[in-house]
């Protein structure tokens, strides 16, 4: 029930996020269609305003442009004249969902047993390394992460391809350079989080009680020390989605990542509404999703 | 099942899946590979106005006349031959007897008059309707003045004959009918499909290839038409076109062996041009660009025209094309490039710091003092990009000849394009290409009325000049003319202040790609090229 | 006469927290190693430059020189020694991602401990508020900030007579910008905590007492949440200092002839390619980089251990 009222309540928040998003662009000065040379006539500034409605009041192009939304229609790109907004979601999406996803997994999948490793050795060289490690990912940017893979594992020792997609080779690199940076901050949340629990009183009351420390560890602790990265997973899920703009940029990845910060460059209105809505919903929808893990793994919380 | 061991197979599985979407089922790589620069807008030529579009478009659809893969000139294209008039002002094409869509439709006179009225209509919003504007009537059609189509120069006399009247003579006038705005669109696709006829497989196309498909942001495919006029000499059989503007992966792509040809200007990383040059597989060549910074004459202090010929003389073009630019380019003291066609070199300003100081003190800031405040507005790029770096280059050399201290306004691309166009600048960082291989396309950019002007500055002798140039037929008579008014323009006038002329360049290995030649207005149709078998 | 025994500390005064917390924090190597290469950055930046002879936008036609005796970590592409521009670099990483981080605290916390104490109504209406603000792709807003404001702010700045406020017009736009992206989190966490403490016995006495909210928020409530809040600052100020860098990369940050390290860093991953390297470009602002931010992360850890009451 609770979470049927989530859902609903999603609806007036990403129409509210829309006209956000609908205004904040309009702002900026320049338009989609200013380019190098100037307009060829002013018939044709004319023809082109006319036919994107730029030159309607801002409250009637909002609403016509809701009144498409209901239709399922986000309306064509300022910018690539011939396509509609909802082609290149549709086109791109699929990709940099898979990239996120695999992102996503990688993080979760070498942060947490590092996280829980530095942990334990808290204070030994295995902490000391792992955590520089993890520090590492943090503090050297997607942008010079990515080109030294590809140097080192592409061009020199050519175990994978430099770019594009399309076969699993062309995974592995795109999905370390994204997840790499995650990866890391998922282990400091974990560990973070191991340490915190393991100073928890339920704690000590077992180990009073004799359980094995590897018990402790495992069954005891995990649980509610994962709960910081639990917190962590829909901040890092949008991120993803918009952080892959630098790595898809890089391995010319055909995901919508790249139109997420070209098209505010671009300033192509339809295209940056369309997105924002599209990551909105995403978010809403994963946060969702989030609590729900959330609510299973701590007993504790309760929604009503 | 303990937590940790469910999280893992959940990942594993969930791993999979994603793995699974993000595969496609691995396609044979096309016989020819282009890294083509920036994603097309649009593939309709009639709109289009950006390189790479044009690249793709007039491979996918002609016009009356072509141009020559290695000379760049225009040759016979659908049309096989033609008459001009004495007076320069009636071209009478003759299409070829059998041209016919990729499809089998025939293609007739008609569809070459629907076609340019297509592209004069405003609602089709043309970037380059002015291209049009030279034939006689269409200016005045196109802004409504005229409602009649019969008034304007464009007239099939039969199904096979075309008659077009300019308004005056036009010496390039072959040159635009191979412009992709002039080019022959099919017309039933377009009213029944409105603004998606540009799809594949099933678009009608009557260039050299038809479009297999167009993903965006990953690749173009197109594949030879068979029923093209000129199919005999297509040398390839499926091209697929890449959307990158990253220099490094181009570069990356290229050396792996994953593309075979990489050309656009933009794609060339500044700092590894003077390596590249020495490499077999990278060739630079003459283009015709021009990059020049505009002054704002209208506002102080450089409506004064001694600050504005000072500021032009302190620039040290030979050191900017040494050491930022490095691919070739060559330090321009006139604002057409020299290899233009038609073209006599006029007399521009020279690199004078003594005269610079002169002037400077002249209007009244010896050695900068009392110059107010003022900024130099150029686009940022990324950091690859040679715009910043010639920018703060400029600033040192305008504080250590002039004394002044001119601050850096970088803006992003469209917010510089209209702080640029409202004259919102003191100096402002401009760059242009040719439309076509003639010196017009550059000297009537400062016209009074151009929109492209953007700087305040306006004469009307200069107008006349180029009205009179333009009225010429005699050619060297008319690069006279041209020559005294740019002359005028760059050291009377000095609206502007040019730095240096482009180098176009591409990369493919000519042991293993043939079919590219260098001319300076970087038309390479892609059917000319050719895998050289090993 | 009674032996003196180890009770003698009872005649002492019992050691107030404060020096509690730095003996713990003295006790943490790693803790007093990072404070200690923080000192030295910082000693570095504020005074390396003076003692430098070169000054960081003198161009010079010795560009793409490798690190030798005259430069000790060479020269970029304009011939200007990059050492000199490291240690500006520094100074407008820093003083981005601490103003940033500022700025993001300030509201955050605010916020976060407004909703939190107040609760109901209140704090449904501000946390919408922030799902909302969330929900926007912060790229997006950052590209309409700087683009939309800074000619407007440039103006406004001149007028008011300080052009040399206009000519950093942008750096000031970063700050405003980067730390209203980052506060969303902030706000979050600090609220989390908030509405926890809130429950505690003291804070109902004190309510019962009669003492104002104001005074509760601020002399129970917000000293109790700077652990947490110390923490995520640790996070905060690198992840700011990495968004200029992207912001950099996209030709948005620091404005040239400045420099930031993040745009050092941009402008160097450029040079990783397999024609020819550059590597001098690329590797000091990133160690430069890289290390700061270590040194600042372990230390925050430090404070956090020492100052966390749970550990004692």
């Amino acid at each position: 029930m609770y979470y049927f009222k989530r859902i609903l309540a999603m609806i007036p928040l990403v129409l509210l996020i829309s006209l956000m998003a609908f205004l904040l662009v309009r702002v900026a000065p320049g338009g989609p269609f200013d380019k190098e040379r100037a307009p060829a006539s002013p018939e044709v500034e004319r023809a082109l305003n006319a036919k994107y409605r730029l030159d309607q009041p801002l409250w009637k192009q909002y609403f016509l442009y809701l009144g498409d939304l209901a239709h399922g229609d986000l309306g064509p790109s300022m910018k690539y004249r011939h396509h509609s907004v909802s082609d290149i979601i549709v086109q791109g999406l699929p990709t940099t969902l898979a990239l996120g996803g695999l992102s996503f997994m990688f993080a979760l999948g070498v942060g947490i047993p590092l996280g829980f490793i530095t942990a334990m050795r808290k204070g030994k060289w295995q902490d000391y390394a792992g955590s520089v490690v993890s520090l590492v990912g943090i503090c050297v940017p997607a942008f010079v992460i990515g080109p030294l893979l590809v140097m080192g594992f592409a061009i020199h020792w050519q175990w994978f391809p430099v770019g594009l997609w399309g076969t699993p080779m062309h995974l592995v690199l795109p999905t370390t350079a994204l997840g790499l940076f995650y990866a890391a901050r998922v282990s400091r949340l974990m560990r973070e989080g191991m340490l915190n629990t393991l100073n928890e009183g339920f704690i000590m009351t077992a180990r009073s009680k004799g359980v094995s420390e590897k018990n402790i560890l495992l069954k005891h602790a995990f649980k509610p020390a994962v709960l910081p990265v639990v917190s962590y997973m829909g901040p890092m899920l949008a991120d993803l989605l918009t952080g892959s703009f630098v790595i898809e940029n890089l391995f010319q990845i055909p995901g919508i990542g790249v139109f997420m910060v070209n098209s505010s460059l671009n300033k192509d209105y339809t295209m940056i509404c369309g997105l924002v809505i599209l990551y909105a919903t995403l978010l809403l929808v994963l946060n969702l999703l989030v609590d729900f893990i959330y609510s299973t793994l701590d007993p504790q919380v309760k929604y009503e | 099942m303990h937590p940790m061991s469910r999280l893992f197979t959940c990942l594993l599985l969930a791993g999979l899946m994603a793995g699974a979407v993000g595969c496609r089922d691995a396609e044979p790589r096309a016989e020819i590979v282009i890294i083509n620069g920036a994603e097309p807008e649009s593939l309709d030529p009639a709109i289009i106005s950006g390189q790479p579009d044009m690249r793709v478009a007039s491979s996918l659809f002609e016009g009356l006349t072509r141009f020559n893969a290695v000379t760049g000139e225009p040759e016979p294209g659908l049309a096989s031959h033609w008459e001009i008039s004495e007076d320069g002002r009636i071209y009478t094409f003759h299409l070829r007897p059998d041209l016919k869509w990729s499809n089998g439709d025939p293609i007739n006179a008609e569809d070459v008059v629907w076609s340019w009225f297509r592209a004069l209509k405003p609602e089709t919003a043309s970037d380059y309707v002015n291209v049009l504007f030279y034939i006689k009537n269409a200016e005045a059609f196109h802004l409504g003045q005229i409602k009649n189509p019969d008034e304007v120069g464009i007239h099939a006399l039969d199904d096979h004959t075309l008659k077009v009247e300019l308004t005056s003579p036009t010496a390039f006038f072959l040159s635009l009918c191979a412009f992709p705005t002039y080019a022959v669109v099919p017309r039933d696709v377009i009213e029944e499909k409105g603004d998606r006829w540009v799809r594949g497989p099933d678009l009608k196309t009557n260039g050299a290839y038809t479009l297999d498909f167009w993903r965006i942001n990953d690749r173009i495919r197109i594949r030879r038409n068979p029923n093209y006029w000129d199919n005999v000499n297509t040398k390839n059989e499926v091209v697929d076109v890449l959307p990158i503007s990253a220099a490094n992966t181009a570069l990356n792509l290229y050396l792996t062996g994953e593309a075979d040809i990489v050309w656009d200007k933009g794609l060339v990383p500044v700092h590894l041009t003077d390596v590249l040059r020495e490499r077999s597989d990278f060739h630079t060549f003459d283009y015709l660009g021009s990059y020049f910074v505009r002054f704002n004459c209208k506002d102080s202090p450089f409506a004064d025209v001694r600050v504005r010929k000072a500021f032009a003389m302190s620039i040290d073009r030979q050191r900017i094309v040494d050491r930022i630019t490095r691919g070739g380019e060559k330090p321009a003291e006139t604002f057409v490039p020299l290899s233009t066609a038609n073209y006599l070199p006029a007399t521009g300003l020279k690199y004078d710091p003594t005269e610079a100081k002169r002037l400077m003190a002249d209007a009244g800031y010896p050695d900068g003092k009392g110059f107010p405040n003022i900024s130099y507005l150029f686009n940022a790029s990324t950091s690859a990009g040679a715009d910043a770096k010639i920018a703060v280059e400029l600033q040192a050399m305008w504080r250590d000849v002039l004394g002044v201290e001119v601050s850096l306004r970088s803006m992003e691309w469209k917010t510089y394009l209209a702080a640029m166009s409202s004259t919102d600048y003191d100096i402002c960082r401009s760059s242009w290409i040719a439309d076509y291989n003639d010196p017009n396309t550059f000297l009537d950019m400062f016209l009074s009325n151009s929109g492209n002007n953007r700087t305040g500055w306006k004469s009307k002798r200069y107008d006349d000049w180029i009205a009179e140039a333009n009225s010429i037929t005699d050619l060297k008579k008319r690069a006279e003319v041209f020559r005294e008014a740019e002359t005028f323009l760059l050291t009377d006038a000095v609206p502007i202040a040019t730095i240096y002329s482009y180098a176009g360049f591409n990369y493919y290995d000519p042991e293993k790609i043939t079919g590219i030649y260098d001319n300076p207005i970087d038309q390479h149709p892609i059917s000319a090229i050719r895998k050289i078998a090993d | 006469m009674t032996a003196v025994t180890a009770n003698d500390s009872i005649d002492e005064q019992p050691q107030s927290p404060g020096q509690l917390a730095w003996i713990r924090f003295c006790q943490n190597r790693l803790a007093v190693i990072s404070a200690s290469v923080l000192l030295i950055a910082v000693v570095a930046i504020l005074i390396g430059p003076l003692l430098s002879s070169y000054k960081p936008d003198a161009l010079s036609d010795n560009q793409f020189a490798p690190p030798s005796a005259a430069h000790w970590l060479g020269t970029d592409d304009h011939g200007r020694d990059l050492l000199v521009r490291v240690l500006h670099g520094a100074r407008i990483s820093l003083l981005v991602g601490i103003v940033g981080a500022g700025v993001s605290l300030v509201i955050g916390v605010l916020w976060g401990a407004v909703a939190g104490f107040a609760g109901g109504r209140t704090d449904n209406l501000m946390m919408r508020a922030v799902d909302v603000l969330y929900s926007l792709p912060s790229i997006v807003f950052v590209i309409v900030l700087i683009t939309a404001l800074e000619a407007v702010f440039k103006n406004w700045l001149d007028q008011m007579g300080s052009p040399a406020l206009a000519a950093i017009s942008r750096l000031l736009l970063l700050f405003v910008g980067l730390g209203a992206v980052s506060w969303l989190t902030m706000a979050r966490i600090v609220r989390g905590q908030v509405l926890s403490l809130r429950k505690k016995a003291f804070i109902e006495a004190e309510r019962a007492l009669g003492i104002s909210n104001v005074r509760i928020l601020f002399r129970h409530i917000l000293p109790n949440v700077t652990g947490v809040v110390i923490v995520y600052l640790a996070l905060t100020v690198p992840s700011i200092i990495l968004y200029e860098s992207f912001l950099s990369y996209l030709g948005l940050g620091i404005q040239p002839p400045q420099a930031s390290l993040g745009s050092l860093i941009a402008a160097g991953a450029s040079q990783i390619n397999p024609i020819r390297i550059y590597w001098w470009m690329i590797l000091f602002p990133a160690a430069f980089l890289g290390t700061t931010l270590m040194a600042l992360n372990f230390f925050g850890d430090g404070l956090r251990d020492a100052l966390d009451p749970k550990a004692d």
